[in-house]
């Protein structure tokens, strides 16, 4: 008996390990994504191996060529009609590539180069010691006010690493709304959160204040997160996967099939709306929606000017996408049950973002509450269910995010012997001194406001109009009320900018280098362009509406 | 050929633009480039005019279409031109007259350091008066129409410096808002009536439309007319209105803009042919104003401010034509014509004497000028011949026409229309003998002014002049020139159409009788102020005439009734609006502002209270999606 034989008596041969496939990965169709991860990778080479004098150049120029080569990838992509024929789902289900992503995706990459200008910028902060700084810390690890920050700043030490973070960021949030399962959601929520923690931990001036918002962001934050992935795992045991696709075929009940090992589960709509009303929770987190808001006044303040402008306008960008797939994709089926309580969260949102936002002292608060209004009104059009809803919402974000970033880089520029001078008395008569200066953030709050032949307007329109045909009209009431109520202190802000008289000791305007001005000057032209032109836009959005399922 | 028309009205435009965008460099040669491009549109007007000369009576239409400018559903606005006779009539009127003027200002101008402005102000003018004749729809044509009151206010105020021009122009300017919105409420009831505002939909959907619609359109028009063309009761602002330099007046004042009421009337023929009611306001309104002109024109002493109530009186000569309808079309744009010329020539033989006379426009000051200035004296003459309806002169053919039109409308109507013209004609020879004789006859009574400066008539120079010669073979020859051979009548007739009213007077007795009336005006005229001194200061006059010199109490009228009332009705809005808006918007704004300063107290920057509120957030976010499972 030959020694094969033998060992077949007490084995038996087992199938070749051949039918675990070969991951196919769509590498053009996720190119954006992977330009802007590779790109942060090798920032943090920069760091490890260029000379410290460098590095700021090196990494700029690492960034902005990555930003703009992602933003000509999406736009490839689009171009090859991927947003709208061609829309399928790439990376083994769980990227999905079409109209709303890469719409999406293009508004973060623009959004993300304009606010890299403001990170840039090293011309507003005073030399230390002949060196130039920008906005961030000399040294994170540097305890304030200790010997080694005085140390740091002699030396002319700058964090360079805020680049790489903000690559890091802008991947998770390129993932984040294109995410098409739970677990990668999850995982892009994260990608993108851990960086926009330190980054705001980093401001050069009011570090106290800074690491203070950093520790409630992170702790506020992860907190939000335990309950998203709670919410995952109800409703992987709802539907037996993580995939939306999945998730909506079971909700819609065309897959009957029972996981034997979830037999008890399965279909149970409790684990369904709870694990729903849980996820969307943590989205509202992120877009700061009543009652889920309380961070962002404290940490639009602590933060940098130019990480609160990033974030204010980024990151609304892709939880709202996030939030739209999920709610169209994943529980079509299920649009009654979520419909009411969106409802009272967007009234909530709006009501109280505009109501708090009146008595508010500090011009970075007030943006503060300005943007939880705004979330308000976003939530609007989401809530139309409608293709409509979907395009208003688009171009909204698109519209928010420029005047955003261009209203918190005007911030930075007023200034005082303590650095950014925020308080609002302060601001009194800044139009008599410098009516430039005054006048462009008078156009940035007109856009807030929505006044017409602004970005704001057209904006508010398309989703107030997509809210009213979705049957929302009460919601449009509320919302048209509530933009009232924020005119007020939009107004007010330019009332006291132009009709004050300015104080003796009031700040002084810094002249920025053309990194702030390109900011600021996009942030006019297009709330300009989308005010008065807006219908080339509006189609585009409407062209980029559709979800792939 | 079409795509000429574009070019009548870019030439001015692109002067406009260079003139006022320009800036001082170009203060030097600014006058020439105003003038060149206006004679370039001219002359484009003029091969235009030959090509439809060379076609067909039927095929005198051109169209030209630019862009689309609005496209909101159903709301359809093109840029399009049309000329056709009626508006080529207008072009090379307006470019023609308008060019004379342009030279004449030169001269006249010559000395004011602001005369490229002026001239930019003159071209934005010429390009928005062709606009205005040569729109398409009603919309562009408001464009047009807002464009000429835009240079009409910037002229008159254009010596800003003076208080009485800065009110001039404001008070113009006011008076006409209410004109316009008189079309802008037309054009918006065309549209729900209609369903558009382009010529050719609108006048022929006229026949399927109920007469109530159309008559309140056509009242609407003639508001409009009213105003742009100082009609009663929107005649307030002309007299004043030459506080503007003098080839305003003229060109302006006299010739152009403020014959535009008349061109509305008379393009929008459809409508009022077929809405009796509106057209009788029409006669009604313009007989009124040529008596109400006229009378005002006898008691000035002011030569500019008589030669003002003068054009008001024949604008309302036309006016009536216009609202005779078929028999009168014709007719009113034939004494359109023939008044801008003799009209801008009597404005500008009155520029020329007052540039003689160290700006003094008192005609009481004036007399014996014919010696000092005789090209003006007899340019002015000729005009003065014109405009009274001298045999054989322009004003002769055109106003008789009128005269026995209204005569023609027939029954009492007629009557009464046609005795109001008969009227109008023996005063228009009054008041024009006694401007005559006033300023060129009888002995010279100018006196030095408070700085001791005597006045020393002398000629204007030839740039001035040539301009008036022009206009007086206009004023001569026009008329005739049109009559004979029914050439005007056969040109205009296909747009406007034609028709011989039933006249209860023979063509023979009609213009007789004008005949009488013009040999009373002369006469009385001539034995009050040329058998007799004027008087330096002007007598105390009748209770009429003195009524006459404060305009026939127009502004008094408007004073009392709309002013005051006005201030009555804002006191008491004002009232309304502190105790009770206020009040309501107080309250709202302490509401929100209480209840943000109560709500701001949640944020009390302890990450432990976010978090119990996120945590509360989510316990109601699940609660109530399960509750809305189970309702």
């Amino acid at each position: 008996m030959s020694a094969t034989a033998v060992h077949s008596l007490w084995t038996t041969a087992a199938e070749p390990i051949s039918k675990i496939p070969t991951p196919k990965i769509e590498y053009g169709q996720l190119s954006p994504t992977l330009i802007i991860v590779g790109a942060a990778v090798v920032g943090v080479l920069v760091e490890a191996f260029v000379p410290r004098r460098s590095r700021y150049y090196a990494q700029v120029f690492v960034s902005v060529v990555a930003l703009c080569a992602a933003f000509a990838a999406v736009v490839a992509l689009a171009a090859d009609g991927y947003g709208t024929t061609k829309a399928h789902i790439a990376a083994m289900g769980a990227i999905a590539v079409d109209g709303p992503s890469l719409f999406l995706q293009g508004t973060i990459l623009l959004a993300g180069l304009v606010a890299l200008f403001t990170f840039a910028e090293r011309r507003l902060d005073p030399e230390a010691h002949g060196n130039r700084v920008d906005s961030f810390a000399a040294q994170a690890a540097s305890v304030p006010g200790s010997e080694g920050e005085k140390a740091a700043v002699k030396a002319g030490f700058t964090t360079t690493e805020v680049f790489p973070l903000l690559l890091f960021a802008i991947a998770g949030m390129l993932v984040f709304p294109s995410a098409n399962d739970l677990l990668t959601l999850f995982v892009a929520l994260e990608v993108f959160s851990l960086p926009l923690y330190l980054l705001c931990a980093l401001a050069r001036r009011k570090r106290l204040m800074s690491q203070e918002a950093a520790v409630k962001y992170f702790l506020l934050g992860a907190f939000a997160s335990a309950f998203t992935l709670f919410g995952i795992a109800l409703l992987y045991g709802y539907a037996g996967s993580v995939s939306y696709g999945t998730i909506a075929q079971v909700v819609d009940g065309s897959v009957t099939n029972v996981d034997p090992a979830l037999a008890n589960t399965m279909g149970n709509d409790a684990l369904l709306l709870v694990g729903t009303a849980l996820v969307v929770m943590g989205l509202l987190f992120k877009v700061g929606a009543v009652p889920f808001h309380m961070w962002t006044p404290d940490v639009y303040q602590g933060a940098p000017t130019p990480v609160t402008g990033f974030m204010a306008a980024a990151t609304k960008v892709a939880a709202f996408g996030a939030l739209l797939r999920l709610l169209y994709v994943v529980l079509p089926g299920l649009r009654w049950d979520w419909r009411p309580v969106m409802w009272a969260v967007a009234v909530l949102t709006m009501l109280g973002g505009a109501i708090v936002a009146i008595t508010q002292t500090d011009i970075k608060r007030l943006l503060a509450y300005s943007s939880i209004a705004h979330a308000g009104f976003i939530l609007a059009g989401v809530i139309a269910t409608s293709k409509d809803g979907v395009s208003s919402v688009l171009f909204y974000l698109a519209a928010y995010s420029f005047v955003t970033i261009g209203a918190f880089a005007v911030v930075t520029l007023v200034r005082d012997a303590g650095g950014e001078a925020t308080h609002l008395s302060k601001w009194a008569g800044l139009g008599r001194r410098s009516p430039l200066v005054a006048a462009v953030f008078a156009v940035f709050l007109l856009a807030f406001a929505g006044i017409p032949l602004t970005s704001g307007f057209a904006g508010k329109f398309a989703v107030f109009k997509a809210a009213a045909e979705g049957g929302a009209a009460p919601l449009v009431v509320i919302g048209v009320i509530s933009s009232a109520i924020a005119a007020f202190f939009y107004i007010r802000v330019i009332v006291l900018m132009f009709f004050s008289e300015p104080r003796p000791e009031g700040p002084t305007v810094a002249v920025p280098s053309p990194l702030t001005m390109a900011a600021i000057g996009v942030g006019v032209a297009v709330t300009l362009v989308l005010g008065v032109a807006p219908q080339y836009f509006l189609d585009l959005a409407n062209q980029a509406s559709v979800f792939v399922r | 050929m079409e795509n000429l028309i574009a070019l009548l009205i870019a030439a001015p435009l692109l002067g406009a633009a260079v003139l006022l965008v320009g800036g001082r460099r170009l203060d030097a040669v600014g006058h020439w480039i105003g003038t060149l491009l206006s004679t370039t549109s001219f002359v484009f007007g003029v091969i235009l005019f030959a090509d439809l000369l060379g076609k067909d009576a039927e095929h005198r239409t051109l169209t030209q279409h630019l862009w689309t400018w609005i496209s909101v559903g159903s709301f359809q606005a093109d840029v399009t031109f049309r000329l056709d006779q009626l508006s080529m009539t207008f072009v090379l009127l307006i470019t023609g007259v308008g060019s004379l003027i342009h030279l004449y200002s030169v001269g006249y101008m010559e000395h004011d350091e602001r005369r490229r402005r002026f001239f930019g102000y003159l071209n934005l003018f010429l390009a928005a008066m062709l606009l205005l004749v040569l729109a398409d729809n009603y919309l562009l044509l408001y464009v047009g129409w807002e464009g000429v009151g835009l240079a009409s206010y910037l002229l008159i105020g254009f010596w800003q410096h003076k208080p009485s021009a800065a009110t001039a122009a404001k008070k113009a300017f006011i008076v006409n808002r209410v004109g316009d919105m008189g079309l802008s409420i037309a054009i918006m009831l065309m549209f729900t009536t209609f369903g558009s505002f382009a010529f050719g939909p609108v006048f022929s959907h006229v026949g399927d439309t109920s007469e109530g619609k159309l008559t309140a359109i056509g009242l609407m028009l003639l508001l409009a007319a009213c105003g742009k063309s100082a009609q009663v009761p929107l005649q307030s602002w002309l007299g004043d209105a030459m506080e503007g330099p003098t080839p305003v007046s003229a060109l302006i004042h006299a010739a152009t803009m403020v014959t535009a009421g008349v061109y509305l009337i008379v393009r929008s023929s459809a409508i009022f042919n077929a809405a009796p009611d509106a057209q009788l306001a029409v006669t009604v309104v313009g007989a009124v104003t040529l008596l109400f002109g006229a009378i005002v024109g006898c008691a000035k002493d002011d030569i500019k401010k008589a030669l003002a109530g003068s054009t008001m009186s024949q604008i309302g000569y036309m006016v009536l034509a216009a609202g005779l309808g078929p028999i009168g079309y014709v007719f009113a744009i034939m004494h359109l014509v023939t008044h801008g010329f003799f009209k801008a020539g009597l404005f500008l033989g009155a520029g020329s004497v007052m540039h003689g006379m160290n700006d003094e426009v008192d005609m009481r000051r004036y007399g014996g000028l014919r010696k000092y200035m005789p090209i003006t004296f007899i340019t002015f003459g000729l005009g003065y011949l014109a405009i009274i309806g001298f045999p054989g002169l322009s004003g002769f053919f055109s106003k008789d026409k009128i005269i026995e039109a209204a005569f023609a409308k027939g029954g009492t109507e007629g009557w009464i229309l046609g005795g109001a013209a008969l009227l109008g004609a023996a005063i228009t020879a009054f008041y024009m003998t006694r401007v005559m004789l006033m300023t060129f006859f009888g002995e010279k009574r100018w006196q030095p002014d408070e700085n001791g400066n005597e006045p020393h008539p002398h000629e204007s120079p030839k740039v001035m002049t040539i301009p008036m010669v022009v206009l007086a073979f206009g004023s001569v020859f026009a008329g005739g020139l049109f009559s004979f051979g029914d050439r005007f009548l056969d040109w205009l007739e296909p747009v406007t159409g034609h028709s011989e009213g039933d006249s209860p007077l023979s063509a023979g007795t009609v213009t007789g009788a004008t005949m009488v009336c013009l040999l009373i005006g002369v006469g009385l005229a001539y034995a009050q102020y040329g058998r007799k001194p004027v008087p330096a200061v002007a007598p105390r006059g009748s209770l009429l005439t003195r009524a006459a010199r404060r305009d026939l109490l127009q502004d008094d009228f408007n004073h009392v009734v709309l002013v005051r009332g006005g201030e009555h009705l804002t006191r008491s809005l004002v009232y309304v609006d502190h105790t009770l808006v206020d009040g309501v918007v107080n309250g709202t704004a302490a509401t929100f502002g209480g209840l943000s300063g109560r709500l701001r107290k949640l944020q009390n920057g302890f990450a432990r209270s976010y978090a119990v509120s996120m945590f509360g957030g989510a316990a109601l976010l699940v609660a109530a999606t399960l509750l809305m499972r189970a309702v």
